[in-house]
């Protein structure tokens, strides 16, 4: 058994945090960097001032968005590590507070009902798999509500399948409109239960930015949505233009024959995720 | 592109037009969800607002905390649409218009056209770059709310789209 204490675990949470505030990552960049090319107007506008906005995050160490988010980790274990100190879920905890704090970022969470905040951005929303080997991979991805908010479920009959899959993503960009910060990344979860389903969708966000799915006929599901979300017109930033999605990422898992779950999670156009292994 | 400063002229607002650029500089005050919920309670209460609402802007944000030697964090718009149910008898009582990011709702497009208000399109994810053009911020209510409380900024130049202009036209096709 390998020995890890947690609070490597705290320190790397911490690391990526700081560094997922202030960066985009090099396929979101890129992707962005496409679209200004191929927009005019407002759009094209939009589209400048993002991507000057990321050099301006850098020098002035200011959050390239004031929504710096919902902390989503995600953490595959090694089964054959053994972890030592404080608790798992308090060393991420930990390691958020403290980038929250000293990276200057926005504390944006409170109670659901009283809406008093936090103060201190946890808790942080944790996924953990067991995986085999030594090691224990860490994923952050701090993710803005301006685009969650426009996330949704649905439960499709089998009969549906493929089509049907393809509305639902494209119906839900459409209904989001100008509302999530377009053009938008959407992570779709297909397949297994009501909340394995919505997980795989956030999952599929934390893939690099226009990375295809590796089996061949999801790939093809993702590029006919993210062709037909270009078709819709809405354009960055709801200007209008021939670019409201970036990327369409897809995950699968089995699922009840009697069903077809399908989420769609979307993400603004500043990806901000990080990965490290320890 | 053409700068502006705040408060606007009738004969500024009518020169606007959705789809225009603009670089805005002036004082504007910041309030989101619960800084509405909170001016809301003190109008129905008859009470005085923390700021003049006549001919005054709105900015949809909540900024993260400045870093030492800055006026301002990040600033950057959320979306308005969530202010749909707020911004109508705003602009009733005199609100000069809004800056956010985002569609709003046929009955504010209305409530703009009738009072001759402009309603600018921050640039959502430009988080640096607004911040960066706060020249200075003051703590003005609800310091209980920390983002979500009211600041008063001071902008410089900031680039903005008119969303929906003094007649009613909008940029968005929703």
């Amino acid at each position: 058994m390998r020995v890890l204490q947690t609070k490597e675990i705290e320190l790397c949470v911490y690391r990526l945090a700081r560094r997922a505030g202030l960066t985009l990552t090099d396929g979101c960049r890129a992707a962005l960097q496409a679209a200004a090319r191929e927009e005019t107007g407002a759009a094209k506008f939009a589209l400048d001032a993002v991507l000057e906005n990321e050099r301006i995050a850098r020098r002035e160490e200011m959050p390239i968005c004031q929504d710096t988010g919902m902390a989503c980790v995600f953490l595959e274990v090694g089964q054959e590590v053994r972890l030592e100190g404080a608790p798992l879920a308090e060393a991420v905890n930990e390691g958020v507070r403290r980038a929250y704090a000293d990276g200057n970022f926005r504390m944006s969470l409170c109670d659901p009902l009283t809406r008093v905040n936090t103060k201190d951005n946890t808790p942080a929303c944790i996924h953990t798999d067991m995986v085999p080997g030594d090691a224990v991979k860490i994923t952050f991805l701090p993710k803005g509500f301006g685009s969650e908010n426009m996330s949704r479920i649905r439960m499709l009959d089998p009969a549906d399948g493929v089509e049907g899959i393809l509305e639902t993503i494209v119906e839900t960009v459409k209904i989001a409109g100008s509302r999530p910060c377009p053009p938008v990344v959407a992570g779709v979860g297909i397949g297994g239960s009501f909340d394995s389903c919505a997980w795989l969708a956030k999952k599929a966000l934390m893939r690099e930015t226009g990375l295809a799915h590796p089996r061949s006929d999801v790939a093809s599901i993702e590029r006919e949505a993210l062709a037909r979300i270009n078709r819709l017109g809405i354009g960055a930033q709801g200007f209008g233009g021939k670019v409201t999605a970036l990327a369409v990422h897809c995950e699968l898992a089995p699922t009840h024959i009697a069903g077809l779950p399908v989420a769609v999670n979307l993400q603004c156009h500043c990806v901000r995720c990080g990965s490290e292994v320890l | 592109m053409r700068k502006l400063s705040l408060p606007l002229s009738a004969r500024d607002v009518a020169s606007l037009h959705a789809g225009d650029t603009v670089l805005l500089s002036g004082i504007v005050y910041t309030a989101r969800d619960c800084a509405h919920k909170r001016l809301f309670e003190l109008l129905d209460a008859d009470m005085v607002l923390p700021f003049s609402l006549k001919g005054a802007f709105i900015y949809y944000a909540g900024p993260c905390p400045a870093r030492a030697g800055k006026a301002c964090g990040s600033c950057g718009p959320t979306t308005s649409a969530r202010m749909n149910g707020y911004a109508p008898r705003l602009l009733d009582l005199g609100l000069g218009g809004m800056i956010g990011k985002g569609e709003m709702s046929e009955e504010v497009r209305r409530a703009i056209a009738q009072h001759g208000a402009v309603y600018f399109a921050a640039i959502g994810g430009a988080g640096a770059l607004y911040g960066n053009a706060v020249k200075r911020s003051e703590l003005i209510a609800f310091p209980e709310l920390l983002a979500e409380a009211i600041y008063r900024l001071e902008i410089e130049d900031f680039p903005l789209v008119v969303a929906i202009d003094g007649a009613g036209n909008t940029i968005y096709s929703t």
